[in-house]
């Protein structure tokens, strides 16, 4: 049992916020709802953002970046022709979320806030560089995506602020990339390891892992030895390693400690040769 | 500004309505127990299984993880929704022709994931009507026969706009 609230401003959220501290913010419900339905969340008090117009649903092209708004579902990301085709390696990973019904009602926005290790989408953003605008009293500030994962399920949002959106760069060059993921089952499932690469035509690649550390994590590799198709194999796997070293998975009900390490360099190597083939692709095709 | 109860209104098959519901309340909820409409299923009520799935707005959601007051100023449609009368549906009479319909559980939340599939694929081919079905568990296991119902009712329509 709970108390509900649809405010329409970001001011009257913050007012409600302050008289219940304890409230819990809702944009699609995928996660909340369920956590109330199962007792790990009791607040006394929902504040629905839906119709919260600072937090509209809608994508926009601005500053060389494509800024998605707070309430814009995962099924209206994947379906937008500029998402596609600057950032397919985030289509691909919001498409493996839940299931057809979940991706009509959970925002981009919310699978970032809920911070969980595993979250798909988690890992191209931080790959593609993208960066999480927050809103609170004073006004708005931004944060790189992989400042804002703090812990499973904390962010770096102080009290009375929110995510207004999260900003995608366009990418000035070539760029390629791939998104991997290993699961017990296709659909509906969280993943047991799952990453995306990003190698860019100046050598760097950037690598976002999943479900291997208590937040998502980005590593980058900025010596040219990933990007680079025709490198020594051996120096490429000790890059492989060093950056994989960064990471520190648990065993838990979907896999082993040592079963995630050894999948986390098998996906890797898979995603970089696709990422490196789609640049080659980018450079070559005429784009 | 918070609220235990709200006036909603919503358009239930074409039917527009106007009550007052429980905050707490899941769209399901009322469906199946102020509105009397039992053909949505409550299975999981975790967004898993997809038996209580119907349309919000045209599109297929979980009305298990959808707060009633959610849908306030919203259209929904159910299984109730789809047969004109008594008669069925070209997608419900292909899950009778195709025997797709076993204990029969899941097969309301099946029948409206695949009417939205097919009102934005008219023609899907089988990895799509897989896909389609991905939010949707049966547990007797008649996967093949939802699919081949599915794929039946898609081919049927072309055959009778070819008409």
């Amino acid at each position: 049992m709970f108390a509900y609230a649809r405010p329409e401003r970001l001011d009257e959220v913050f007012a409600l916020w302050d008289a219940e501290p304890t409230a819990r913010l809702l944009s699609g419900g995928t996660d909340l709802l369920v956590a109330i339905r199962t007792g790990r969340a009791r607040p006394p008090l929902v504040i629905d953002l839906k119709r919260v117009q600072e937090l509209a649903p809608g994508i926009a092209e601005r500053d060389g970046a494509l800024r998605i708004g707070a309430s814009t579902v995962l099924s209206d990301l994947v379906a937008d022709p500029r998402v596609r085709a600057a950032f397919p390696a985030l289509v691909d990973a919001a498409l493996v979320v839940g299931s057809i019904q979940i991706r009509n009602r959970a925002t981009l926005v919310g699978n970032v806030c809920n911070a969980s290790p595993a979250a798909d989408t988690a890992t191209p953003l931080l790959a593609y560089g993208a960066s999480v605008e927050i809103s609170g009293r004073s006004g708005t500030r931004r944060v790189a995506l992989d400042a804002f994962f703090v812990g499973p399920g904390r962010t770096a949002l102080e009290p009375s602020e929110v995510v207004s959106a999260i900003e995608l760069p366009l990418p000035t060059g070539p760029i390629g990339a791939a998104f991997r993921r290993m699961t017990r089952r296709r659909g509906v499932d969280l993943a047991t390891v799952n990453l995306c690469c990003v190698v860019a035509s100046d050598g760097v690649t950037r690598i976002g892992f999943g479900a291997v550390a208590p937040r998502p994590l980005l590593v980058v590799d900025d010596s040219g030895v990933l990007a680079d198709p025709d490198a020594d194999p051996d120096a490429q796997e000790t890059v492989l390693r060093r950056l994989a070293a960064e990471t520190s998975p648990i065993s838990n009900v979907r896999a082993s400690r040592e079963y995630r390490a050894a999948m986390l360099l098998v996906l890797t190597r898979r995603a970089l040769a696709a990422a490196r083939k789609r640049l080659d692709e980018a450079r070559h095709g005429g784009r | 500004m918070a609220a235990d109860e709200l006036r909603i209104r919503i358009a239930v098959n074409d039917d527009r309505r106007e009550l007052d519901v429980a905050v707490h309340h899941t769209l399901l909820d009322v469906l199946r127990d102020r509105l009397g409409l039992t053909g949505t299923k409550e299975c999981c009520a975790e967004g898993e299984c997809g038996a209580c799935t119907v349309l919000l707005d045209g599109r297929a959601v979980n009305s298990c993880l959808i707060l009633a007051v959610e849908a306030d100023g919203r259209e929904v449609t159910t299984i109730e929704g789809l047969a004109d009368g008594d008669r069925l549906s070209r997608l419900q009479a292909a899950f009778l022709e195709r025997g797709a319909v076993q204990c029969g559980f899941c097969i309301p939340g099946m029948v409206m994931s695949a009417h939205y599939l097919l009102s934005h694929t008219p023609h899907p081919d089988a990895a799509e009507i897989r896909e389609g079905l991905s939010g949707n568990l049966c547990r007797c296991g008649g996967y093949n026969q939802i699919c081949s119902a599915v794929a039946l009712a898609a081919s049927t329509a072309d055959a009778e706009a070819g008409e």
